[in-house]
């Protein structure tokens, strides 16, 4: 059985009909022939194994929350149908929210009851008790308990995100939902996150994930790029960057910004985009090599020149299927 | 039941540890009591007087000192002439100016008409009207002594007996308005803040995705400010028993079951305002505005019911605190059992019944 299944979902936000769309799904254009479709709208698809750690993986504001609110039951699609654990989000919601654990993307715990308090309440409110479930909390559990006196509003934003967690498993749910946890945390502390993601997965606990960082999208089983309300692609991070179609050089020089102008005004260039201190750029290799890009750029006068050839990330494959 | 329990003790850990909130909760009915109690009082006491008599005769005198002598007036001025009425007015020395013609008792013994004018300070219209009327009746009885001496075979007296409240005390009104008053407020605005406090922090989102059931959401909520209102009823009663000497005059076990129900009543219209509201401020603001004005203005607790043109008294008919305080007057002043606000109860049960099924049936399980 699949522990998230999703067809055709779609939700929007817009007041008015004809006004923009607004949410998840995408509107199908005017010349569009695929499908015939009574909503006009092309919704989201996807499915995730149990025991699987699946990433949403897209920029703020490109309909990551909507999805997980429409799977924990929150939220009505506007069209399409979703289970979760086998059970319908619409109609089977009641069930659904007896299986599933949910970490909302900001701090929802009560800032003025302690840690303890916090966990007890929400492992009675999920009928069970801290002892019962103690064994799958533990590891988390034990990094916030020399503090399990102190008010959940006076934690630091890591051990903010630990309480959470538990909060959220206390029950033992089946499916967790983690929306951008690790938004607003530290490096270390987001690694060590990830490190009890691993831990739970081990436990045969499916997550569904989701973060803007690109650099998570590979601590994933399988993930989906998501913009604008619509799915780029769905696959594994070594699929989605194998897929990668062109070679990818880092370009550096003496003076950036004019060569990310230069760069972007070659005509054999795909596409070009500042990373860091470096300007990751595709073009068109049978046309071009890289001896012939670095005397171009030289008679355009950069000095210090340096390209070499580099790894693709998720990021660059996000930058790439976007634009398309 | 154990999920309930622990959502009722998570809510009074809110509540107490917001110790501001609390003590303003707690503080509120005291203070609002003593207030009303003994600062804000439209009862005429010790008003003062100037008294302008040209001729100081008997009759003057006698009038003058019957009117000090009431515990509604002090006679703080004598004048003697015409022009020094204006300027007491003005600088605020007396409310009332008491003009004695010319030869007063002469004229009254020889022709048996005198003529005595009241001037009132009106800023003030209410109280203004109170003591004139205070004035004329020390004024008519001396009249009355006149005219014992002679016999005048018509006479029309009439008795004015003040029933229920014959010391009229202001306290006999605004006990019952300010129980209105005070249980709309804790209760209708505490309980909806609370739950809405949920939608705006997102805790509501990790309670809607658990098997709480939202009858328990709601029942929680709403236990601690029932036990806070009781808290705050019994504070009222014993202030107003032991502090103001306002006597239970009818059950005190009507009382308490009329109480309960309204409490009961402004607990829904509390839930009802959380289902329309999404914000803190947008709660506080209907239950302050939406409710408490319309409590203060309506209810008949400052501003007279019957004297409300009509489209007013009708809307007066929609606010609960209108029949409760209503009720509250028959038990606890009028002293009549619970057969005599069989009216007011079946409209405050009527109301309950509607507010807890709207609510009920709006309460979102989504969050949409």
């Amino acid at each position: 059985m699949l522990a998230i299944e999703v067809k055709n979902i779609a939700k929007n936000y817009s007041s008015e009909k004809s006004g923009k769309f607004i949410g998840l799904g995408k509107p199908f254009s005017d010349n569009d022939t695929r499908v015939d479709s009574d909503t006009g709208i092309e919704g989201i698809s996807f499915e995730v194994k149990k025991g699987e750690i699946f990433g949403i993986i897209g920029p703020d504001g490109a309909g990551k929350t909507t999805l997980f609110r429409i799977l924990t039951t929150l939220l009505l699609p506007d069209q399409g149908s979703a289970r979760v654990n086998g059970f319908d989000v619409v109609s089977e919601y009641k069930s659904i929210r007896n299986c599933v654990g949910y970490m909302p993307g900001r701090f929802s715990l009560y800032q003025d009851l302690t840690v303890e308090e916090n966990l007890n309440f929400f492992a009675t409110v999920f009928n069970t008790t801290i002892e019962e479930n103690y064994e799958l909390i533990k590891d988390i559990y034990q990094q916030i308990e020399p503090f399990k006196n102190r008010r959940a509003g006076k934690l630091s934003g890591g051990m903010k995100q630990k309480l959470a967690l538990s909060c959220a498993l206390i029950h033992k749910p089946d499916v967790l939902f983690l929306d951008e946890p690790t938004t607003g945390v530290d490096p270390v502390s987001r690694k060590e996150f990830w490190g009890m993601l691993k831990k739970l997965k081990d436990q045969g606990i499916t997550i569904l994930v989701s973060t803007p960082y690109m650099d998570e999208a590979s601590l994933c089983d399988r993930i989906a790029l998501i913009q604008n309300g619509q799915f780029l692609k769905i696959d594994t991070p070594k699929d989605i960057i194998s897929q990668y179609k062109n070679k990818l050089w880092a370009v550096k020089s003496d003076t950036m910004y004019k060569l990310l102008n230069d760069l972007r005004a070659n005509e054999l260039t795909k596409n070009c985009f500042a990373f860091g201190d470096k300007h990751h750029v595709s073009m068109d290799n049978d046309k071009l090599t890289m001896d012939k890009l670095r005397e171009e750029l030289g008679t355009l006068g950069h000095k210090n020149l340096d390209i070499r050839e580099i790894e693709p990330t998720i990021e660059d494959c996000f930058m790439q299927l976007s634009q398309v | 039941m154990k999920q309930l329990l622990s959502f009722v003790q998570k809510e009074f850990h809110h509540i107490l540890r917001d110790k501001t909130t609390m003590m303003i909760l707690l503080l509120m009915p005291i203070i609002q009591i003593i207030l009303f109690g003994f600062a804000i009082t439209t009862e005429v006491k010790n008003t003062q007087v100037a008294v302008l008599a040209p001729t100081n005769d008997e009759a003057t005198q006698r009038i003058t000192d019957k009117i000090n002598a009431s515990a509604y007036f002090d006679v703080v001025d004598r004048i003697h002439n015409t022009n020094e009425i204006l300027p007491i007015f003005r600088d605020a020395k007396a409310k009332l100016v008491v003009v004695f013609e010319d030869h007063f008792a002469e004229k009254l013994r020889h022709t048996g008409t005198a003529h005595i004018q009241l001037i009132a300070d009106a800023t003030d219209p209410n109280a203004a009207t109170s003591f004139s009327f205070y004035a004329n009746n020390i004024i008519m009885d001396y009249q009355k002594e006149l005219m014992a001496q002679k016999t005048n075979p018509y006479q029309i007296r009439p008795e004015i007996k003040m029933l229920y409240n014959p010391q009229m005390l202001g306290a006999f009104n605004f006990v019952p308005g300010v129980l209105g008053m005070i249980m709309i407020l804790i209760c209708a605005m505490m309980t909806s803040i609370s739950i809405v406090r949920e939608k705006e922090k997102g805790t509501m989102e990790i309670l809607l995705v658990s098997p709480m059931k939202p009858i328990y959401i709601i029942l929680s909520k709403i236990t601690p400010y029932f036990v806070l209102s009781c808290v705050n009823f019994a504070t009222i009663m014993l202030l107003s028993v032991y502090v103001l000497k306002v006597p239970i005059a009818g059950s005190f076990l009507s009382l308490v079951a009329v109480s309960l129900l309204y409490i009961f009543v402004s607990l829904s219209l509390g839930l009802l305002v959380s289902t329309l509201t999404d914000s803190q401020q947008a709660a506080m603001l209907i239950s302050g505005m939406g409710l408490m004005i319309p409590v203060m203005l309506l209810s008949g607790m400052i501003f007279p019911i019957e004297n409300m043109p009509v489209p007013l008294q009708w809307v007066s008919n929609i606010i609960p605190a209108k029949w409760y305080i209503s009720a509250v007057k028959t038990i606890m002043i009028k002293g009549l059992g619970i057969s005599a606000v069989l009216k007011e109860v079946s409209v405050l049960i009527l109301m309950s019944l509607v507010l807890i099924g709207i609510s009920l049936k709006k309460f979102k399980i989504r969050l949409e």
